[in-house]
């Protein structure tokens, strides 16, 4: 073994340093799945009568669906009937208010997380809409945001005071008849956030959701649901991390994106699931149902990920692009180390004439990671004048790991112009043996180039977010040298 | 290891019966007269035929062509050679001018001897038909025929397997080097809906010997023929081949064929692939390198137009390290056609330093052509560099404007572009008058082509 390959194997031994676990009492169901625990989530959550009969008809949905087996990943069959399907903080009273009124245990996880709600309440004028198993436990910044009429919100609390909204846009870009994990979502989600952006408004601060899972063996199925009215601006961050645990726990949830006319939404995700250790053993499985419909003229959704952890990521943020001259997007890094899997990309749906999208995506393979990109672009007949370019390229750090690209491109339209181009290199010795050479260590030698490779994925991302996506992909990799 | 993720339950053919009610007439009659571990590997074929079922479009593969029009067909294999009425005068619009080497006719997949006409050959090389190259080189035959085009996951090739009763069979033995390209011409008389030929081609080409092989398939009448083609070609170590195929079947015929081929250390293999004719034509083309060192360049042109699917499936499995290879495939679509490319190059572990691009063009020349496009890679080893690319697109309206401020009219200058696009893989076929002719005749059929699109 050469010294480089030493210097790999210290960098992938590295630990998940979000691991620990909040003891919060929580109120679970009893593990398992059936109308009643169905029915008994909608009850918990005081749900009025057509949300319960919504999720009621995803659940029979469901029971005539099949797992999908096509994506490229590999795990023992999941045991739908083990998962707890309902968990609340237990000691919470009755909607808190303001921030005094959360556990203080549960702000001293955030804390560690470094996502300190007043911190970023007060100096990084972020409002937070943080989630820990399901429920959301507080949202910062209200206020501010419902002077402008934006409303911000746990879903649950949605569903009680604005149904109308929800009723005209829940499912309206996922059905519940999607796939098997949004049908699954559709019956027993929890909570997730909601967000509406009146006409011509233009939202002031990054609305941001901290996803969390603590309790052991729940499942968290969030649901996200953002509408943008004629005019209006939002932008959007998603964070997630899991305490380690030995067994896998599924997280299925779904994201709903609505543009209208002349509408922009920007929704950004760092994802930093546990991943499981280096032989495999535990991590979260991430199927995640992520859709954009750009419905109105000279629209925009622009989707924006990065993806370290998780055992096993399997998604494909995608854009509807119905409206005229709207615009889709999408910049992605995914990265794999140790055994983790992810089956990731997008579909970009061209529907309205002089639609444009771009891809960008950015695999990083090390250890004995596979990563695959699957895409599609779809130029549909009406598409006139419909423009797309995709690019995805791949690095590859050690001899174990693999890069799969599942380009799959559709055209019916001849006005169309659609190019896609991928490359795969792997960190080369002369790079870091060049940078060596000025003084840097192998680490910081790696960490550069593969910064240096995911950079036009990064500046798409906001400030805050982008320095903590370079730090986690700095630790994600530590020890990794081709 | 898994290639891929379809593991969809594979349908039963819909018309099996009748499949195994021809091979059983086939096995009790005709399929008598070839030698028993030939009908073993037959009958190993029906049922893995049976198994499989005619692919639907669940399956990965066959996402995109749907090969219902061809299991709705009367299934009438033409396993026993019959008295043809084509002269030679008949066949010379078929042949290429200035290709003055051997000739092998084939009708309905059986070699005739009156149509072929064999030069002298250099010591040892063996050219004719595999029937009787069964009995008179049973040991080379046997020792690489089914060898290299597996039928287990493929039901067309299964069922080539079962019904296959002749072919060309050509082996170069070692060092040697036959300088005239050899000619391959399958004729498909299709007197009938359904009459579907099963040809098998043999070529082993043994340690550093050269050899230039063109395989042409047009058909004579327009009766909806069905032509099922497996090619199997060994390629030794140090050995250069170059394979040119030419589809040109009539706009009623099917043609589904595999090319496959097994590439041994420091062998260089080049294949073109040129596809204008057929109803549905699906082309299946994988190279498997099994030593080091290998260069391997699949070349590829598809003309389509009116109701016409054209699909170029290639596997490049790269199972050493230190090969090359290099896909370049361009597709001009007009009328209503459809256009399907899949161009899998797949690295497998420990497959260092592999070299590996691919490329794939299309031109839409109107509003209902469609093109599905999937450049796929694999890759399991670190140390390798490939790429990939695709684009779909009309002609670049810089590039017209450009020729017209020079006076030239638009009509001639979209047919120049789109001449030029042909050009560009047509250059690559090293046997130079089959580049001649097929350059000219494509000219002339973009010409009618593109004169179809203005109206």
């Amino acid at each position: 073994m050469s010294d480089s390959d030493k210097t790999i194997e210290q960098f992938v031994q590295s630990d998940y340093k979000y691991g620990f676990t909040t003891n919060v009492e929580t109120d679970t169901a009893p593990p398992g799945l059936s109308e009643d625990i169905v029915r008994l989530i909608s009850r918990k959550k005081n749900e009025p009568e057509f949300m319960l009969e919504w999720r009621l008809k995803a659940y029979r949905h469901w029971l005539t669906m099949e797992e999908p087996k096509w994506p490229n990943v590999h795990y023992p069959p999941i045991d739908y009937q083990s998962i707890i399907y309902y968990a609340a903080p237990k000691s919470r009273k009755p909607g808190p208010k303001s921030l005094d009124e959360v556990d203080p245990a549960i702000l001293e996880m955030y804390r560690k997380l470094g996502i300190s709600l007043q911190e970023q309440e007060r100096l990084a004028g972020v409002a937070v809409d943080a989630i820990m198993d399901s429920v959301s436990v507080g949202t910062t910044l209200k206020g501010q945001l419902a002077e402008k009429g934006i409303i911000f919100c746990s879903f649950t609390e949605a569903i009680l005071e604005h149904p109308d909204l929800i009723r005209k846009w829940l499912g309206s870009v996922v059905p519940y008849t999607d796939n098997y994990f949004a049908a699954l979502n559709a019956a027993v989600f929890s909570d997730g956030s909601f967000c509406y952006i009146p006409k011509g408004v233009r939202c002031p601060v990054e609305l941001s959701t901290y996803f969390r899972i603590n309790a052991i063996n729940t499942g968290q199925f969030e649901r996200t649901l953002i509408v943008a009215d004629e005019g209006a601006y939002v932008s959007y961050l998603e964070g997630c991390t899991a305490p380690m645990r030995d067994e896998n726990q599924l997280h299925a949830a779904v994201v709903e994106l609505v543009a209208l006319d002349n509408a922009q939404i920007k929704y950004s995700t760092v994802q930093n699931w546990y991943p499981g250790d280096k032989d495999g053993k535990g991590g979260i499985y991430n199927f995640v149902t992520k859709r954009g419909k750009c419905a109105g003229v000279n629209s925009k959704i622009s989707w924006t990920q990065v993806e370290t952890g998780s055992a096993i990521t399997w998604k494909y943020p995608s854009c509807i692009l119905l409206g005229d001259n709207s615009i889709g997007e999408f910049y992605s890094v995914a990265l794999t180390n140790n055994c983790q899997q992810a089956d990731t990309g997008t579909k970009m749906i061209h529907i309205g004439k002089n639609t444009r999208s771009t891809i960008v995506s950015k695999g990083i393979s090390a250890g004995r990671g596979q990563n695959s990109y699957r895409g599609l672009v779809k130029i549909m007949k009406g598409a006139t004048g419909a423009r797309n370019f995709s690019q995805c390229d791949s690095l590859l750090i050690g001899d174990k790991c693999g890069a799969h690209t599942f380009p799959y491109i559709e055209v019916n339209n001849k006005t169309a112009t659609v190019e896609h181009e991928a490359s795969t290199s792997k960190v080369g010795e002369d790079q870091v043996f060049y940078l060596n050479q000025r003084g840097l260590s192998t680490q910081d030698a790696v960490s550069m180039i593969v910064n240096g490779f995911s950079k036009e994925v990064f500046k798409q991302l906001p400030m805050e977010f982008a320095v903590e996506a370079q730090k986690l992909l700095g630790v994600s990799l530590e020890g990794s040298v081709g | 290891m898994t290639t891929t993720t379809q593991q969809s339950k594979p349908a039963p053919a819909d018309n099996a019966q009748a499949h195994l009610a021809a091979f059983d007439t086939f096995e009790k009659g005709g399929a008598r007269r070839f030698p028993a571990w030939v009908n073993e590997l037959r009958r190993a074929g029906i049922s893995r035929f049976t198994a499989l079922g005619f692919p639907t479009r669940r399956l990965e593969d066959w996402k995109y062509t749907n090969v219902a029009p061809i299991s709705q067909l009367p299934f009438k294999p033409a396993v026993n050679p019959m008295p043809v009425a084509l002269s030679a005068a008949d066949l010379a619009r078929f042949a290429f001018a200035g290709l003055d080497g051997s000739r092998l006719v084939f009708v309905n997949g059986h070699f005739v001897p009156g149509l072929s006409a064999i030069s002298k050959l250099s010591v040892g090389v063996k050219l004719g038909s595999l029937a009787a190259a069964m009995s008179s080189d049973g040991d080379i035959v046997k020792q690489h025929l089914g060898r290299y085009a597996s039928a287990t996951d493929h039901a067309f090739r299964a069922l080539n397997v079962a019904f296959f009763a002749d072919g060309a069979f050509i082996y170069v033995p070692k060092g040697v080097v036959v300088e005239e390209p050899i000619h391959l011409l399958f004729v498909a008389v299709a007197g009938e809906d359904g009459t579907a030929a099963h040809p098998r081609n043999l070529i082993v080409a043994e340690a550093g010997s050269r050899l230039k092989v063109v395989e042409s398939y047009v058909s004579v009448g327009s009766a909806a023929g069905f032509t099922n083609a497996v090619t199997e070609i060994a390629v030794g170590e140090g050995a250069n081949v170059e394979h040119c195929k030419f589809q040109d079947e009539s706009l009623g015929a099917f043609h589904v064929a595999t090319i496959q081929s097994s590439l041994a250390r420091n062998s260089r293999f080049t294949s073109h692939s040129i596809s204008v004719g057929a109803q549905i034509a699906r082309h299946d083309i994988n190279a498997v390198m099994t030593g080091e060192g290998v260069e391997c360049v699949l070349n590829g042109l598809y003309v389509a137009s009116g109701s016409q699917l054209v699909d170029h499936h290639m596997v490049v499995d790269h199972a050493q390290p230190r090969c090359a290879s290099h896909e370049f495939f361009h597709g001009i679509l007009g009328g209503k056609s459809r256009g399907v490319f899949n161009g899998k190059i797949f690295v497998r572990p420990g497959a260092q330093q592999t070299d590996a691009k691919q490329t794939n063009r299309n031109l839409l020349l109107t509003d209902d052509a469609t093109v599905d496009t999937k450049p796929q890679l694999e890759i399991f080893a670190d140390d390798v560099k490939c790429m990939h690319g695709a684009t779909v697109g009309r002609l670049d309206e810089d590039a017209i404007f450009y020729l017209r401020s020079r006076g030239i009219p638009h009509n001639a200058a979209r047919r120049m572009l789109t001449q030029a696009f042909a050009s560009n893989i047509l250059a690559r076929i090293g046997i130079e008058p089959v580049r001649k002719q097929l350059d000219e005749f494509l000219q002339s059929h973009l010409d009618a082509e593109i004169r179809a699109v203005e109206g």
